[in-house]
């Protein structure tokens, strides 16, 4: 109760410190002092101190279940472990809204610590672009969804977190994919601050690198924990599935990762200024439209929390509001400033960047558009559609071969000028690669030709960069480390996806069910009674060809409140292989529907995207070693 | 007699404007082959001839309806003004349930027979898809 109170006047008050924030920054911009005024690094970390008051006091009101709260009517019960309690916090549409401002709040005022070798003006322009958004924001949080409304009378049962958000990984996935989708923020307030300053140039791409990087590995974690929870917790046996939210976290990380490589460009030789810029501002108004759309309820997905059409118009008018001040920003202020930066010689690194552009603009148009069309035609027709994994697969994965060629070649070119040196030993990898391919997949797809290309192209990269790592001195260990990871990651991904094997079949307790390459034994079940949920407990024998046996226990999962039943595959992990078993349960019936997967190579998925997060981990601290 | 740095512009520019045709081609020939449409019993019922292509059907699971053996289960899937029998041989979700909403993937054999090749349930029971609530109304 108190907590209430305090969590919503803390916002209040948050929301009129960026007024006065606003007031005092604007009125010391042309006061002559070269340090910025005292008072404006006080009154960001009181907004942030704000902030986290109200984001705890919410906590605390989880734990408490405080059932006066109707967020945490909405969203909790009191059986649920205190973990989930707590991770409940931030499990839906108010609380994630609230985590937003905190991220906001924060990386402003990190940004101002940060920043003290910059020009002031720059900074008090970033801090007024920045309180910009922060005030939509808590505006939208008060007037749209607010976390702290009271319930009158008290409830004294709340309705429960849905049972499939009860999971560790998700538990700490929004808060770090919002570092990331939020961090971007910061990256659109600067750049529009060093537009109206005419400060993009070298020393502006140094500093805000450091920025793009920290968003940038924090969204790629973040997409990945999703994509493990996706994966054992909704029992597809996949971790991507093209779905519309997952889609919108991945079209800002595409633009993200294109300026990451732009602004490399920009560091060293002062080019691709306003590209740069257009790709900071898309990235965060992919960030918003991404909230627009999983918030408004437009978008049909696992995903979408309950929804209100008053969020979805409000959160449109600002990013309306927000594009159009950007894009005014951009061209009244926007100059290019250097006519040598023009020159581009057609064999650089320059150009291989440039690239590697193309076909993050081009991956991002596929997405966009599959992810977009369908809601544009349900209006403009009402037809209803559905764009599956095979279109992107078919527009996405035959560029993934001039990409991941490009990419083994780029980063061996020089600046400016450049022509490829050791063409024999590239060409005696690229050999290799083509001929190690072709041995290992001949007996395993019958588009042998697609495959050998695309896999060859993998090795490729696979082995430029392993060479690189063991052999050569390191120039750019980091970049090296993640385009490594990214090779990984596509090898592991195109073998799982080859030789993955699957039966899905009904059977009996007692059963045995018999296939090609061994048995599936249905000993028993078992039930047990859980705080908060009654779960049944199968096991399962599974004998494969060489009579060699392994228990499988999937639990099928009927939770209180609110009731849903959950499956949870049990997976035996191991360097080559997974081995998945779920079960499902048909009401009234003595069947019970099981699916047992083997998928080769899964833990090297997530092993290579955190090698693609440790290059920009180490690029980030580079500097300081 | 241009400049270079005119020239260099005019083949971005150039470059730029094919990619973008390249894409929008692209994009538009895959969504034709690989868009699945969503159709209620009652649309399938009205159908003049049938589509060889996959669509979605949406409805609620009829009560009493669910068989299942070893291999298949069946079921009927109804708006509450016509049904369609649906054979499918696949994992189920866990909210595939009698009377609840349903959305199922696959070919048509006729108009009362559908095979289906994917089963797709939300994972929250209170919520149903708006295709199926759109083709079963309000009732």
């Amino acid at each position: 109760m108190l907590a209430n109170q305090i969590g919503h006047y803390s916002l209040i008050l948050g929301l009129l410190i960026s007024i006065l924030l606003c007031g005092v920054s604007i009125k010391d911009f042309n006061n002559t002092n070269k340090q910025i005024n005292q008072n404006i690094l006080s009154l960001s970390f009181l907004q942030l101190v704000f902030v986290i008051v109200s984001f705890l006091s919410l906590i605390i009101s989880f734990i408490n279940s405080d059932f006066s709260n109707e967020t945490v009517f909405n969203n909790s019960h009191t059986t649920k472990p205190l973990f989930y309690k707590i991770s409940g916090t931030w499990g839906n549409h108010e609380g994630s809204l609230l985590l937003w401002l905190l991220v906001l709040t924060l990386f402003i005022f990190l940004f101002l610590i940060k920043s003290r070798e910059q020009p002031k003006k720059y900074r008090i322009l970033t801090l007024l672009f920045q309180q910009i958004i922060i005030i939509g924001f808590f505006l939208f949080v008060l007037m749209t969804s607010n976390p702290f409304n009271y319930l009158f009378p008290i409830p004294s049962e709340g309705l429960g977190l849905n049972p499939i958000l009860q999971d560790p990984a998700l538990a700490i996935h929004p808060p770090i994919l919002y570092l990331g989708y939020v961090g971007t923020s910061i990256i659109f307030s600067s750049s529009l601050a060093a537009v109206a300053q005419n400060y993009v140039n070298k020393e502006w791409g140094k500093h805000i690198k450091k920025w793009v990087l920290v968003s940038w590995i924090f969204l790629t974690i973040g997409i990945m924990l999703g994509s493990i929870w996706a994966y054992y917790e909704l029992g597809w046996g996949g971790f991507w599935f093209w779905d519309p939210v997952e889609n919108v976290s991945l079209m800002p990380w595409l633009t993200l990762t294109a300026l990451l490589h732009c602004i490399v460009v920009l560091e060293r030789r002062a080019a691709l200024t306003s590209w740069v810029i257009i790709l900071s501002i898309t990235t965060f108004t992919l960030s918003m439209c991404g909230t627009f759309l999983v918030r408004s309820g437009i978008l049909n997905s696992v995903h979408t929390f309950a929804n209100d059409p008053a969020r979805g118009i409000f959160i449109l008018i600002f990013l309306f509001a927000l594009i159009v001040l950007s894009v005014g920003i951009f061209f009244i202020f926007h100059k290019e400033n250097n006519k040598s930066s023009n020159d581009f010689f057609w064999l650089s690194r320059e150009t291989s960047i440039l690239i590697n552009n193309w076909f993050m603009m081009y991956f991002l148009s596929v997405v966009l558009i599959g992810t977009v069309y369908p809601i544009f035609l349900d209006v403009i027709s009402s037809e209803k559609i559905s764009v599956g994994p095979p279109f992107y697969q078919k527009l996405i994965v035959p560029f993934l071969i001039p990409f991941l060629l490009f990419m083994s070649l780029g980063p061996r070119l020089k600046w400016i000028k450049s022509k490829i040196e050791n063409k024999n030993s590239l060409i005696i990898t690229f050999v290799i690669s083509v001929i190690l391919t072709f041995l290992i997949i001949k007996n395993l797809t019958t588009d042998l030709l697609f495959y050998t290309i695309l896999i060859s192209a993998a090795f490729f990269l696979f082995f430029t960069t392993l060479k690189e790592l063991f052999i050569k001195k390191f120039n750019n260990i980091s970049q090296t480390i993640s385009h490594f990871g990214f090779s990984l990651l596509i090898l592991s991904i195109l073998f799982n996806s080859i030789l993955s094997s699957e039966i899905i079949t009904n059977i009996k307790i007692g059963e045995r069910y018999d296939y090609n390459k061994g048995e599936i034994f249905f000993k028993n079940i078992e039930e047990r009674k859980e705080s908060n949920f009654k779960s049944i407990i199968a096991s399962f024998e599974i004998k494969n060809k060489n009579g060699k046996t392994i228990e499988l226990n999937p639990e099928i999962r009927i939770y209180n409140q609110p009731v849903i039943i959950t499956s949870e595959a049990d997976i035996k992990t191991t360097l080559l292989e997974d081995k998945f078993l779920v079960m499902n349960l048909v009401k009234g019936n003595e069947y019970f529907n099981i699916r047992y997967q083997i998928k080769p190579f899964m833990v090297w998925i997530w092993i290579s995207v955190l090698l693609l997060s440790l290059g920009g981990l180490m690029s980030l601290f580079k500097r300081k070693i | 007699m241009y400049g270079k740095k005119v020239k260099l512009r005019l083949v971005f520019l150039a470059l730029i404007l094919a990619s973008v045709i390249l894409t929008v081609f692209l994009v538009l020939q895959s969504l034709k082959d690989n868009v699945v449409y969503f159709q209620s019993p009652s649309e399938i019922k009205s159908l003049i001839e049938l589509n060889k292509k996959k669509i979605r059907v949406g409805g609620m699971v009829k009560e009493q309806s669910i068989f299942i053996n070893s291999d298949k289960v069946n079921f009927i899937i109804t708006d509450f003004k016509n049904e369609i029998n649906v054979v499918y041989s696949g994992a189920v979700p866990n909210l595939f349930a009698e009377g609840k909403g349903v959305v199922a993937e696959g070919f048509l054999k006729d108009k009362n027979y559908f095979t289906a090749t994917k089963i797709l349930a939300k994972h929250d029971e209170n919520y149903m898809p708006p295709e199926v609530k759109e083709a079963i109304g309000d009732n």
